[in-house]
């Protein structure tokens, strides 16, 4: 076994196991040795990293619960080779909110009560900031595309689709229930 | 984590990508959507991964009188420039019609005309399937046959390709530019594309280590505007086609002058109807016409004792898209 290229930002081609290199996460830099270059940027951020908030669930890029931002756009960790990610800047749930309080999106989750198990709410709370982040009063169809990538089994969808009417209520300043 | 170990580098340029990609086991990566999946199955067993997406590839411009689209070009971007909205929404909507946001984001032009077939059989490790291992058998034959091929089927594979994307691309007449050890070819998708004979594991005509760069469409002046993609699947979104159907027609004075009939989801490549393109030509864009002119597309498809209501569904998927364009909406 080689040495671990620590602190590398460029990935290693050897065929030997590990590799060595750096991400940029949620603004920080977060270092990671003794890698396999097979690892995904999910199994990298929860088991390396201590960021479990996506959360593994099909690892097929099939149910968005692995669901990151990679340079500005959403994509799944499971189908990310972590070390494709170097040099990118990586947004994790664990960094929506400056302070540590639940953004807007969050809390619209548990108002409305969206949440059941909870193994989708990560991924769904990252998509439902994308699709707001670029389009503020999103229509019907909107909605439902912009989280059609996000699978749900136990709530239907239904108090979802209310958690992001309640967000977009609220961010245009009207009282909430007003029409 | 799962899957047999390889080794990763990103390509330095496009000769340096071509001057490795035809090592045994080596394989370029883009996106990663379709090649991850299949080595977490254990169905693809690279063991060097050249990593593309940084090449550079991925613009998308007029060139002469082709819209040019990069074969790294993200399916979210295609589907949304302008050059590609304006010149040919056909791509735009067949993308559209294509996966999840996330998947979008990350899949590229050339990785989706690329992926391999769908059928649960060659995506399952442990199943027999000839297209995964020549020689082990098919079992979509004899087994679960909903998903499997209408056309170009043969006794070994009677696998489907599943891109909506390659479909739109046909009908369009595009051609996509190859680098490879001999220089740059051009090839038309069609051509892209074989069938499986004796070789189900062959999905191309591509060489070891060849290259798509870009993606070649004939403008839309040259074709004509009239075009959509009607995708019939088993869920609203977010699901591959059941079937599909690309449709470009271009009037003059009444008349039918030219045709292109494409279905997705029903054999090995993007299937050209030209039966039924035939009897469009000449024609007026009515109602009865298109019914005459499926009827004879769909004739003499072969299903399976689980696909033959396929059949039908094309016959109207084909019926439904001509009148859309026809009638416009």
């Amino acid at each position: 076994m080689t040495a671990p290229q620590a602190h590398s930002n460029e990935p290693t081609n050897d065929h030997d196991v590990t590799v060595g290199y750096s991400l940029s996460i949620n603004g920080g830099t977060h270092p990671v040795q003794d890698a396999w270059i097979g690892e995904s940027l999910l199994y990298v951020l929860r088991e390396r990293l201590g960021l479990p908030g996506a959360k593994n669930a099909c690892e097929q890029g099939e149910c968005g619960s692995c669901s990151v931002v990679l340079d500005g756009t959403l994509v799944c960790s499971c189908l990310v080779l972590a070390a494709d990610a170097v040099g990118s800047e990586i947004a994790t749930i664990e960094g929506l909110s400056a302070d540590g309080g639940l953004t807007d999106v969050q809390q619209a989750f548990l108002d409305a009560g969206a949440v059941q198990c909870g193994f989708c709410t990560t991924g769904l709370v990252m998509s439902v900031h994308d699709m707001l982040d670029t389009t503020p009063a999103p229509t019907d169809l909107e909605r439902r595309e912009a989280i059609s990538g996000n699978l749900c089994r136990c709530t239907g969808y239904g108090r979802i689709f209310e958690a992001i009417d309640l967000v977009v209520t609220r961010r245009s300043g009207s009282p909430a229930g007003a029409s | 984590m799962s899957g047999v170990a390889f080794a990763y580098s990103r390509a330095a340029d496009v000769a340096d990508a071509v001057a490795r990609g035809g090592a045994p086991g080596a394989a370029f990566v883009a996106g990663g959507t379709d090649l991850l999946q299949l080595w977490k199955a254990g169905r693809a067993t690279p063991t060097e991964l050249i990593d593309v997406y940084g090449l550079g590839l991925d613009g998308i411009g007029v060139d002469g009188d082709e819209l040019s689209i990069g074969a790294t070009a993200r399916l979210s971007d295609v589907a949304r420039h302008p050059f590609v909205v304006d010149q040919h929404p056909l791509i735009a909507e067949a993308v559209l019609a294509s996966a999840s946001g996330q998947i979008r984001n990350m899949a590229t032009v050339g990785g989706n005309l690329l992926q391999r077939t769908r059928c649960p059989y060659f995506r399952t490790a442990g199943m027999a399937c000839n297209k995964h291992r020549p020689g082990s058998g098919c079992g979509a034959l004899d087994g679960e046959d909903r998903h499997a091929a209408l056309f170009g089927a043969g006794s070994s594979c009677v696998a489907t390709h599943p891109s909506d994307l390659a479909v739109a691309l046909v009908a369009l007449d595009a051609t996509v530019e190859v680098s490879g050890a001999r220089g740059v070819r051009r090839v038309g998708l069609s051509e892209l594309y074989r069938l499986p004979g004796e070789r189900p594991d062959v999905d191309t005509t591509l060489a070891a280590g060849e290259l798509i760069t870009r993606v070649l469409v004939p403008r839309a002046a040259s074709i004509g505007r009239l075009a959509t993609y009607v995708k019939v699947r088993d869920r609203a979104s977010f699901e591959f086609a059941l079937l599909s159907v690309a449709a470009v027609i271009r009037i003059d004075a009444g008349t039918i002058v030219h045709a292109r009939l494409v279905c997705g989801g029903v054999a090995p490549a993007p299937w050209r109807l030209p039966a039924g393109e035939a009897l469009l030509i000449g024609q007026k864009p009515e109602r009865g016409v298109f019914t005459v002119a499926a009827a004879a597309a769909v004739e003499g498809a072969p299903p399976l004792p689980g696909n033959s209501f396929k059949v039908e569904l094309l016959r109207r998927a084909l019926v439904r898209t001509l009148t859309t364009i026809a009638t416009g909406s």
